[in-house]
Protein backbone atom coordinates (compact mmCIF):
# COMPACT_ATOMS: atom_id res chain seq x y z
CA UNK A 1 0.00 0.00 0.00
CA UNK A 2 1.41 3.57 -0.90
CA UNK A 3 1.46 5.91 1.60
CA UNK A 4 0.53 9.78 0.58
CA UNK A 5 1.65 13.08 0.86
CA UNK A 6 -0.16 15.61 1.07
CA UNK A 7 -0.38 19.11 1.74
CA UNK A 8 -3.15 20.81 3.92
CA UNK A 9 -4.14 24.08 5.11
CA UNK A 10 -5.07 23.74 8.95
CA UNK A 11 -6.34 26.88 10.95
CA UNK A 12 -5.23 29.16 8.17
CA UNK A 13 -1.17 27.29 8.39
CA UNK A 14 0.18 24.97 5.66
CA UNK A 15 1.10 20.93 6.89
CA UNK A 16 2.31 18.17 4.97
CA UNK A 17 1.39 15.13 5.79
CA UNK A 18 2.60 11.84 5.30
CA UNK A 19 -0.71 9.44 5.08
CA UNK A 20 -1.96 6.19 5.52
CA UNK A 21 -5.14 6.26 3.36
CA UNK A 22 -7.13 4.66 5.84
CA UNK A 23 -6.40 7.63 8.27
CA UNK A 24 -9.76 9.74 8.54
CA UNK A 25 -9.30 13.27 8.84
CA UNK A 26 -10.42 13.80 12.15
CA UNK A 27 -7.88 10.84 13.54
CA UNK A 28 -5.19 12.86 11.93
CA UNK A 29 -6.21 16.40 13.76
CA UNK A 30 -6.33 14.63 17.26
CA UNK A 31 -3.42 12.26 16.93
CA UNK A 32 -0.96 13.49 14.65
CA UNK A 33 -1.45 17.91 14.52
CA UNK A 34 -2.82 17.58 18.37
CA UNK A 35 -5.97 19.68 17.53
CA UNK A 36 -8.29 17.45 20.08
CA UNK A 37 -10.81 19.94 19.99
CA UNK A 38 -12.82 18.06 17.62
CA UNK A 39 -14.23 14.87 19.93
CA UNK A 40 -14.54 11.69 18.22
CA UNK A 41 -18.16 10.55 19.42
CA UNK A 42 -19.81 7.61 16.94
CA UNK A 43 -17.02 8.03 14.61
CA UNK A 44 -19.88 7.11 11.86
CA UNK A 45 -21.26 10.13 10.84
CA UNK A 46 -23.96 10.08 12.71
CA UNK A 47 -23.57 12.35 15.88
CA UNK A 48 -21.61 15.47 14.24
CA UNK A 49 -18.82 15.90 17.77
CA UNK A 50 -16.53 16.09 14.80
CA UNK A 51 -17.53 18.44 13.02
CA UNK A 52 -15.45 20.82 10.65
CA UNK A 53 -14.88 22.92 7.70
CA UNK A 54 -13.33 22.51 4.74
CA UNK A 55 -12.70 24.86 1.65
CA UNK A 56 -15.53 26.86 4.55
CA UNK A 57 -18.25 23.84 4.48
CA UNK A 58 -18.94 21.63 7.13
CA UNK A 59 -18.27 17.98 7.01
CA UNK A 60 -18.10 14.80 9.88
CA UNK A 61 -14.31 14.76 9.99
CA UNK A 62 -14.63 10.76 11.01
CA UNK A 63 -15.84 9.83 7.17
CA UNK A 64 -13.83 12.51 5.46
CA UNK A 65 -10.43 10.22 4.73
CA UNK A 66 -7.43 12.71 5.28
CA UNK A 67 -6.39 12.44 1.66
CA UNK A 68 -9.28 14.09 0.50
CA UNK A 69 -7.76 16.71 2.34
CA UNK A 70 -4.91 17.64 -0.25
CA UNK A 71 -4.74 20.94 -1.21
CA UNK A 72 -7.76 21.98 0.94
CA UNK A 73 -8.47 24.20 4.16
CA UNK A 74 -9.32 22.97 6.81
CA UNK A 75 -10.71 24.94 9.84
CA UNK A 76 -11.35 23.17 13.60
CA UNK A 77 -12.61 25.15 16.42
CA UNK A 78 -9.03 25.77 17.50
CA UNK A 79 -9.00 28.15 14.28
CA UNK A 80 -12.76 30.70 15.08
CA UNK A 81 -11.14 32.61 17.77
CA UNK A 82 -9.12 35.73 16.56
CA UNK A 83 -5.57 35.46 17.41
CA UNK A 84 -5.73 37.52 19.87
CA UNK A 85 -8.44 34.74 21.82
CA UNK A 86 -11.29 37.03 21.68
CA UNK A 87 -14.04 34.27 21.05
CA UNK A 88 -16.01 33.76 17.79
CA UNK A 89 -19.33 35.53 18.22
CA UNK A 90 -20.74 31.75 18.11
CA UNK A 91 -18.88 30.58 20.82
CA UNK A 92 -19.39 33.89 23.02
CA UNK A 93 -23.29 33.11 22.04
CA UNK A 94 -22.94 29.64 23.39
CA UNK A 95 -21.78 30.49 26.42
CA UNK A 96 -24.44 33.40 27.09
CA UNK A 97 -27.15 31.46 25.73
CA UNK A 98 -26.04 28.11 28.27
CA UNK A 99 -25.91 26.44 25.14
CA UNK A 100 -23.92 23.26 26.54
CA UNK A 101 -23.56 21.01 29.86
CA UNK A 102 -20.78 18.72 29.67
CA UNK A 103 -19.26 20.18 26.48
CA UNK A 104 -18.48 17.15 24.77
CA UNK A 105 -20.87 17.88 21.30
CA UNK A 106 -19.67 21.84 21.58
CA UNK A 107 -17.43 21.86 18.64
CA UNK A 108 -19.19 19.81 16.70
CA UNK A 109 -21.85 22.42 17.56
CA UNK A 110 -20.64 25.47 17.00
CA UNK A 111 -18.56 24.39 13.75
CA UNK A 112 -21.72 23.37 12.43
CA UNK A 113 -23.70 26.36 13.87
CA UNK A 114 -21.25 28.68 11.97
CA UNK A 115 -21.91 27.00 8.73
CA UNK A 116 -25.39 27.02 9.28
CA UNK A 117 -25.65 30.20 10.10
CA UNK A 118 -22.96 31.43 6.97
CA UNK A 119 -25.36 28.73 4.95
CA UNK A 120 -28.94 31.09 5.24
CA UNK A 121 -30.19 28.28 7.31
CA UNK A 122 -30.92 30.45 10.53
CA UNK A 123 -33.87 32.32 9.57
CA UNK A 124 -35.90 30.59 12.54
CA UNK A 125 -36.18 28.43 15.05
CA UNK A 126 -37.56 25.84 13.12
CA UNK A 127 -34.37 26.06 9.68
CA UNK A 128 -32.12 26.17 12.72
CA UNK A 129 -33.59 22.93 14.44
CA UNK A 130 -33.42 20.92 10.71
CA UNK A 131 -30.36 22.40 9.94
CA UNK A 132 -28.26 21.48 13.17
CA UNK A 133 -30.37 18.34 13.52
CA UNK A 134 -26.81 16.13 12.79
CA UNK A 135 -25.51 17.18 15.74
CA UNK A 136 -26.62 15.38 18.96
CA UNK A 137 -26.36 16.50 22.50
CA UNK A 138 -27.32 13.94 24.90
CA UNK A 139 -27.33 16.72 27.55
CA UNK A 140 -30.09 17.93 25.93
CA UNK A 141 -28.75 21.41 25.56
CA UNK A 142 -31.21 22.22 22.05
CA UNK A 143 -33.04 24.65 23.19
CA UNK A 144 -29.83 26.91 24.34
CA UNK A 145 -28.09 26.31 21.18
CA UNK A 146 -31.22 27.15 18.94
CA UNK A 147 -31.23 30.23 21.12
CA UNK A 148 -27.47 30.73 20.63
CA UNK A 149 -27.56 30.10 16.87
CA UNK A 150 -30.39 32.54 16.07
CA UNK A 151 -28.50 35.40 17.77
CA UNK A 152 -25.59 35.05 15.63
CA UNK A 153 -28.05 35.27 12.73
CA UNK A 154 -29.69 38.11 13.58
CA UNK A 155 -26.38 40.19 14.26
CA UNK A 156 -24.96 38.35 11.11
CA UNK A 157 -23.46 40.96 8.73
CA UNK A 158 -25.75 40.45 5.85
CA UNK B 1 -8.72 2.02 11.69
CA UNK B 2 -7.59 -1.36 12.64
CA UNK B 3 -10.48 -2.86 10.94
CA UNK B 4 -10.36 -0.77 7.36
CA UNK B 5 -8.25 -2.72 4.67
CA UNK B 6 -4.85 -1.75 3.68
CA UNK B 7 -6.33 -0.03 0.02
CA UNK B 8 -4.61 1.35 -2.75
CA UNK B 9 -5.43 5.56 -2.99
CA UNK B 10 -5.92 7.17 -6.57
CA UNK B 11 -7.20 10.00 -7.77
CA UNK B 12 -8.75 10.61 -11.41
CA UNK B 13 -8.62 13.82 -13.20
CA UNK B 14 -11.01 12.11 -15.45
CA UNK B 15 -14.33 10.40 -15.59
CA UNK B 16 -12.61 8.15 -18.30
CA UNK B 17 -9.02 7.94 -16.60
CA UNK B 18 -11.27 6.82 -13.52
CA UNK B 19 -12.82 3.76 -15.30
CA UNK B 20 -9.66 2.73 -17.02
CA UNK B 21 -7.96 2.57 -13.19
CA UNK B 22 -10.32 -0.30 -11.97
CA UNK B 23 -8.94 -3.33 -11.65
CA UNK B 24 -10.82 -6.17 -9.46
CA UNK B 25 -11.23 -4.93 -6.32
CA UNK B 26 -11.52 -1.34 -7.00
CA UNK B 27 -14.46 0.84 -6.43
CA UNK B 28 -15.28 4.40 -6.88
CA UNK B 29 -14.90 6.99 -3.79
CA UNK B 30 -16.92 10.06 -3.30
CA UNK B 31 -18.33 11.36 -0.80
CA UNK B 32 -17.42 8.73 1.35
CA UNK B 33 -20.09 8.87 3.81
CA UNK B 34 -21.31 4.94 3.05
CA UNK B 35 -18.63 3.29 1.58
CA UNK B 36 -16.09 5.02 3.66
CA UNK B 37 -18.22 4.12 7.01
CA UNK B 38 -18.70 0.28 5.89
CA UNK B 39 -14.68 -0.46 5.15
CA UNK B 40 -14.54 1.38 8.80
CA UNK B 41 -17.12 -1.55 9.70
CA UNK B 42 -15.30 -3.91 8.15
CA UNK B 43 -18.17 -4.50 5.44
CA UNK B 44 -16.67 -3.30 2.44
CA UNK B 45 -12.65 -4.04 1.85
CA UNK B 46 -11.43 -2.87 -1.46
CA UNK B 47 -8.36 -3.64 -2.44
CA UNK B 48 -8.31 0.10 -4.10
CA UNK B 49 -9.97 3.07 -4.56
CA UNK B 50 -10.29 5.54 -7.27
CA UNK B 51 -11.77 8.77 -6.00
CA UNK B 52 -13.50 10.84 -8.09
CA UNK B 53 -14.37 14.10 -6.28
CA UNK B 54 -11.80 15.90 -8.62
CA UNK B 55 -13.04 14.84 -11.98
CA UNK B 56 -14.81 18.92 -12.90
CA UNK B 57 -17.18 16.75 -15.90
CA UNK B 58 -19.06 15.16 -12.96
CA UNK B 59 -20.12 18.36 -10.99
CA UNK B 60 -22.11 19.39 -14.09
CA UNK B 61 -25.54 20.27 -12.98
CA UNK B 62 -27.92 22.09 -15.27
CA UNK B 63 -31.44 21.98 -14.46
CA UNK B 64 -32.07 25.22 -17.33
CA UNK B 65 -32.89 22.80 -20.58
CA UNK B 66 -36.52 22.69 -21.80
CA UNK B 67 -36.37 18.79 -22.36
CA UNK B 68 -34.17 17.44 -19.34
CA UNK B 69 -32.74 17.99 -15.96
CA UNK B 70 -29.10 16.99 -15.97
CA UNK B 71 -27.69 16.34 -12.78
CA UNK B 72 -23.40 15.35 -12.69
CA UNK B 73 -23.34 12.60 -10.25
CA UNK B 74 -20.59 14.41 -8.21
CA UNK B 75 -22.90 17.49 -7.61
CA UNK B 76 -23.60 17.36 -3.61
CA UNK B 77 -26.73 16.34 -2.31
CA UNK B 78 -26.79 19.65 -0.50
CA UNK B 79 -26.48 21.92 -3.19
CA UNK B 80 -28.76 20.09 -5.74
CA UNK B 81 -31.16 20.16 -2.58
CA UNK B 82 -31.07 24.05 -3.33
CA UNK B 83 -30.99 24.34 -6.88
CA UNK B 84 -33.76 27.30 -7.73
CA UNK B 85 -35.81 25.16 -10.77
CA UNK B 86 -35.91 22.47 -8.54
CA UNK B 87 -37.00 24.01 -5.05
CA UNK B 88 -39.74 26.28 -8.05
CA UNK B 89 -40.66 23.39 -10.34
CA UNK B 90 -39.72 19.91 -8.63
CA UNK B 91 -40.07 20.22 -4.82
CA UNK B 92 -40.81 16.81 -5.06
CA UNK B 93 -36.71 16.24 -6.01
CA UNK B 94 -35.65 19.23 -3.83
CA UNK B 95 -37.54 17.82 -0.49
CA UNK B 96 -36.50 13.97 -1.03
CA UNK B 97 -32.38 15.23 -0.68
CA UNK B 98 -32.96 18.13 2.07
CA UNK B 99 -34.90 15.61 4.03
CA UNK B 100 -32.14 13.19 3.82
CA UNK B 101 -29.37 12.76 6.42
CA UNK B 102 -27.64 15.57 7.98
CA UNK B 103 -26.49 18.87 6.47
CA UNK B 104 -22.74 17.92 7.02
CA UNK B 105 -23.47 14.49 5.00
CA UNK B 106 -25.10 16.56 2.41
CA UNK B 107 -22.30 18.56 2.03
CA UNK B 108 -19.91 15.87 1.11
CA UNK B 109 -22.45 13.37 -0.19
CA UNK B 110 -23.04 13.19 -3.97
CA UNK B 111 -26.27 12.63 -6.13
CA UNK B 112 -24.81 9.99 -7.96
CA UNK B 113 -23.09 7.92 -5.15
CA UNK B 114 -26.59 8.13 -2.91
CA UNK B 115 -28.03 5.95 -5.87
CA UNK B 116 -26.16 3.15 -4.20
CA UNK B 117 -26.18 3.86 -0.72
CA UNK B 118 -26.45 0.15 1.11
CA UNK B 119 -28.95 -0.72 3.34
CA UNK B 120 -29.04 0.03 6.70
CA UNK B 121 -29.79 -3.27 8.42
CA UNK B 122 -28.14 -3.55 11.92
CA UNK B 123 -27.29 -7.18 11.29
CA UNK B 124 -25.82 -6.20 7.28
CA UNK B 125 -23.87 -3.48 9.46
CA UNK B 126 -22.32 -5.93 11.74
CA UNK B 127 -19.84 -8.37 10.78
CA UNK B 128 -20.59 -10.35 14.65
CA UNK B 129 -23.86 -11.40 12.46
CA UNK B 130 -24.40 -13.89 9.72
CA UNK B 131 -25.86 -11.87 6.42
CA UNK B 132 -26.72 -13.51 3.08
CA UNK B 133 -26.38 -9.81 1.53
CA UNK B 134 -22.83 -9.27 3.50
CA UNK B 135 -21.62 -13.25 2.53
CA UNK B 136 -23.64 -14.93 0.39
CA UNK B 137 -25.16 -18.00 2.46
CA UNK B 138 -24.62 -17.90 6.27
CA UNK B 139 -28.41 -16.78 5.76
CA UNK B 140 -30.62 -13.88 7.88
CA UNK B 141 -31.48 -13.50 11.25
CA UNK B 142 -34.24 -11.05 10.77
CA UNK B 143 -37.18 -12.63 9.85
CA UNK B 144 -39.29 -13.83 12.93
CA UNK B 145 -36.96 -11.36 14.52
CA UNK B 146 -36.46 -7.68 15.41
CA UNK B 147 -37.80 -6.55 11.36
CA UNK B 148 -39.76 -3.36 12.25
CA UNK B 149 -37.47 -1.16 9.94
CA UNK B 150 -37.64 -3.58 7.38
CA UNK B 151 -39.00 -4.35 3.99
CA UNK B 152 -43.20 -5.36 3.13
CA UNK B 153 -42.83 -5.25 -0.49
CA UNK B 154 -40.03 -6.48 -3.00
CA UNK B 155 -39.34 -9.66 -0.46
CA UNK B 156 -36.31 -11.74 -1.29
CA UNK B 157 -35.71 -15.40 -0.08
CA UNK B 158 -34.04 -14.65 3.02
CA UNK B 159 -33.38 -10.74 2.41
CA UNK B 160 -35.70 -8.09 3.36
CA UNK B 161 -33.02 -5.16 4.18
CA UNK B 162 -35.08 -2.03 3.08
CA UNK B 163 -33.58 0.16 0.24
CA UNK B 164 -32.64 3.57 2.43
CA UNK B 165 -32.06 6.41 0.32
CA UNK B 166 -34.68 9.18 -0.81
CA UNK B 167 -33.70 10.50 -4.10
CA UNK B 168 -33.79 7.35 -6.22
CA UNK B 169 -37.33 6.80 -4.70
CA UNK B 170 -38.33 10.72 -6.38
CA UNK B 171 -36.05 10.10 -9.40
CA UNK B 172 -37.75 6.92 -9.97
CA UNK B 173 -41.22 8.53 -9.76
CA UNK B 174 -39.78 11.39 -12.42
CA UNK B 175 -38.44 8.64 -15.12
CA UNK B 176 -34.98 9.49 -14.67
CA UNK B 177 -32.67 7.70 -16.24
CA UNK B 178 -28.56 7.20 -15.65
CA UNK B 179 -25.70 7.81 -17.87
CA UNK B 180 -23.07 5.19 -17.52
CA UNK B 181 -19.65 5.16 -18.63
CA UNK B 182 -17.58 2.17 -18.80
CA UNK B 183 -14.56 0.95 -20.62
CA UNK B 184 -16.73 0.39 -23.52
CA UNK B 185 -18.54 3.55 -23.50
CA UNK B 186 -21.31 4.79 -22.57
CA UNK B 187 -24.99 3.58 -21.82
CA UNK B 188 -27.90 5.12 -20.31
CA UNK B 189 -30.13 3.09 -17.97
CA UNK B 190 -33.59 3.63 -16.73
CA UNK B 191 -33.82 4.14 -12.92
CA UNK B 192 -35.90 1.72 -12.90
CA UNK B 193 -33.54 -1.31 -14.22
CA UNK B 194 -30.36 0.21 -11.62
CA UNK B 195 -31.33 -1.61 -8.65
CA UNK B 196 -32.54 -5.83 -8.25
CA UNK B 197 -34.66 -7.20 -6.12
CA UNK B 198 -32.65 -9.69 -3.29
CA UNK B 199 -34.42 -12.87 -5.03
CA UNK B 200 -31.69 -15.13 -4.11
CA UNK B 201 -28.77 -12.80 -4.73
CA UNK B 202 -29.28 -10.39 -2.13
CA UNK B 203 -25.55 -8.98 -2.74
CA UNK B 204 -26.05 -7.90 -5.92
CA UNK B 205 -28.05 -4.67 -5.11
CA UNK B 206 -27.41 -3.27 -8.63
CA UNK B 207 -26.95 -3.83 -12.48
CA UNK B 208 -23.62 -1.94 -12.88
CA UNK B 209 -20.25 -3.54 -13.87
CA UNK B 210 -17.30 -2.81 -11.37
CA UNK B 211 -15.57 -0.54 -13.91
CA UNK B 212 -19.15 1.48 -14.89
CA UNK B 213 -19.44 4.78 -13.61
CA UNK B 214 -22.51 6.75 -13.34
CA UNK B 215 -21.73 10.22 -14.83
CA UNK B 216 -24.94 11.93 -14.79
CA UNK B 217 -28.42 11.35 -13.95
CA UNK B 218 -31.29 12.88 -16.07
CA UNK B 219 -34.81 13.70 -15.46
CA UNK B 220 -37.66 14.65 -18.75
CA UNK B 221 -39.40 17.68 -17.74
CA UNK B 222 -42.68 17.07 -17.09
CA UNK B 223 -45.76 19.98 -15.57
CA UNK B 224 -46.29 17.66 -12.90
CA UNK B 225 -43.43 18.38 -11.13
CA UNK B 226 -44.88 21.52 -9.70
CA UNK B 227 -47.54 19.72 -7.91
CA UNK B 228 -45.32 17.58 -6.51
CA UNK B 229 -43.91 16.30 -2.82
CA UNK B 230 -41.87 14.30 -1.13
CA UNK B 231 -43.45 13.03 2.13
CA UNK B 232 -41.12 11.35 4.61
CA UNK B 233 -42.08 9.91 8.39
CA UNK B 234 -39.62 9.02 10.45
CA UNK B 235 -39.38 7.79 13.66
CA UNK B 236 -38.02 11.47 15.16
CA UNK B 237 -38.81 14.33 13.49
CA UNK B 238 -35.17 14.87 11.33
CA UNK B 239 -32.00 12.85 10.64
CA UNK B 240 -33.61 9.38 10.16
CA UNK B 241 -34.41 7.20 7.71
CA UNK B 242 -37.89 6.86 6.34
CA UNK B 243 -40.08 4.62 7.77
CA UNK B 244 -42.34 5.40 5.11
CA UNK B 245 -42.30 7.80 2.52
CA UNK B 246 -43.90 8.88 -0.80
CA UNK B 247 -42.71 10.80 -3.84
CA UNK B 248 -46.05 12.25 -5.43
CA UNK B 249 -46.55 14.10 -8.59
CA UNK B 250 -50.03 15.14 -10.23
CA UNK B 251 -51.45 17.27 -13.28
CA UNK B 252 -54.52 17.71 -13.50
CA UNK B 253 -57.27 19.36 -16.55
CA UNK B 254 -59.66 21.78 -14.76
CA UNK B 255 -60.86 18.84 -11.37
CA UNK B 256 -59.86 16.48 -13.28
CA UNK B 257 -56.26 14.33 -12.95
CA UNK B 258 -54.31 13.78 -16.31
CA UNK B 259 -51.14 12.90 -14.76
CA UNK B 260 -50.09 10.90 -11.89
CA UNK B 261 -46.53 9.58 -10.41
CA UNK B 262 -46.33 7.50 -7.25
CA UNK B 263 -43.48 5.90 -5.70
CA UNK B 264 -42.45 4.60 -2.28
CA UNK B 265 -39.45 4.69 0.10
CA UNK B 266 -38.82 3.17 3.47
CA UNK B 267 -41.09 -0.29 2.41
CA UNK B 268 -39.47 -1.97 -0.30
CA UNK B 269 -35.87 -3.69 -1.18
CA UNK B 270 -35.90 -1.11 -3.56
CA UNK B 271 -37.21 1.88 -4.89
CA UNK B 272 -40.94 1.03 -5.96
CA UNK B 273 -42.97 2.73 -8.21
CA UNK B 274 -46.85 1.84 -8.95
CA UNK B 275 -48.20 2.21 -12.42
CA UNK B 276 -51.76 0.79 -11.35
CA UNK B 277 -52.12 2.67 -8.41
CA UNK B 278 -51.14 5.61 -10.94
CA UNK B 279 -53.85 4.17 -13.24
CA UNK B 280 -56.08 4.62 -10.73
CA UNK B 281 -56.15 8.30 -10.16
CA UNK B 282 -56.03 9.55 -14.27
CA UNK B 283 -59.16 11.06 -15.38
CA UNK B 284 -61.02 11.92 -12.12
CA UNK B 285 -60.72 14.26 -9.35
CA UNK B 286 -58.41 13.44 -6.31
CA UNK B 287 -60.75 12.20 -3.35
CA UNK B 288 -60.22 11.06 -0.30
CA UNK B 289 -61.74 8.00 -1.69
CA UNK B 290 -59.34 7.70 -5.08
CA UNK B 291 -56.32 8.79 -2.74
CA UNK B 292 -56.63 6.00 -0.52
CA UNK B 293 -57.45 3.23 -3.39
CA UNK B 294 -53.92 4.06 -5.11
CA UNK B 295 -52.59 3.80 -1.12
CA UNK B 296 -53.90 0.52 -1.25
CA UNK B 297 -53.08 -0.52 -4.68
CA UNK B 298 -49.65 -0.01 -3.93
CA UNK B 299 -49.32 -2.30 -0.74
CA UNK B 300 -51.79 -4.72 -2.13
CA UNK B 301 -49.45 -7.51 -2.36
CA UNK B 302 -47.06 -6.45 0.96
CA UNK B 303 -46.20 -9.11 3.33
CA UNK B 304 -45.90 -8.27 6.89
CA UNK B 305 -43.39 -9.92 8.83
CA UNK B 306 -43.40 -10.00 13.20
CA UNK B 307 -42.95 -6.44 13.82
CA UNK B 308 -43.81 -3.80 10.48
CA UNK B 309 -47.10 -5.06 9.65
CA UNK B 310 -48.38 -1.50 10.53
CA UNK B 311 -46.10 -0.09 7.39
CA UNK B 312 -48.47 -1.08 5.26
CA UNK B 313 -51.39 1.17 7.00
CA UNK B 314 -48.90 3.53 7.32
CA UNK B 315 -47.76 3.57 3.87
CA UNK B 316 -51.09 3.51 2.54
CA UNK B 317 -51.54 7.24 4.63
CA UNK B 318 -47.78 8.24 3.64
CA UNK B 319 -49.08 7.56 -0.01
CA UNK B 320 -52.59 9.57 0.51
CA UNK B 321 -51.69 13.11 2.47
CA UNK B 322 -48.25 12.98 -0.15
CA UNK B 323 -50.97 12.94 -3.02
CA UNK B 324 -52.69 15.84 -1.10
CA UNK B 325 -49.34 17.83 -0.76
CA UNK B 326 -48.76 17.16 -4.08
CA UNK B 327 -52.10 18.72 -5.63
CA UNK B 328 -51.99 22.07 -3.12
CA UNK B 329 -47.99 22.69 -4.01
CA UNK B 330 -49.72 22.74 -7.24
CA UNK B 331 -52.31 25.33 -6.59
CA UNK B 332 -50.19 27.79 -4.81
CA UNK B 333 -47.29 27.72 -7.75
Amino acid sequence: MRRMLVKVSVNGSPVELDLDPRESLLDVLRERLELTGTKKGCDHGQCGACTVHLDGRRVVSCLTPAVQADAREVTTIEGVAADDGTLHPMQRAFVENDALQCGYCTPGQIMAAIACVAEGHAGDDASVREYMSGNLCRCGAYPGIVAAVREVAQGWPA
Amino acid sequence: MARVRAFEYTTAASAAEAVLAVTPGTRFLAGGTNLYDLMKLGVEAPEAVVDVTRVPELARTDTSGPDELVFGSGARMADVAEDPVLLRDYPALAQSLALAASQQLRTMATVGGNLLQRTRCAYFRSTAHPCDKREPGTGCPVRGGLDRGFAVLGLGETCVAVYPGDWAVALLAFDAVIDVLGPSGTRTVPLGDLHRLPGSTPHLEHTLAQDELITAIRVPTTRAGRASTYLKIRDRESYAFALTSAAAALAFDGDAVTEARIAVGGVATKPWRSREAEALLVGGPLTQETARAAGEAIFAEAVPGRHNGFKIELGVRTVADALFHAARTGESR
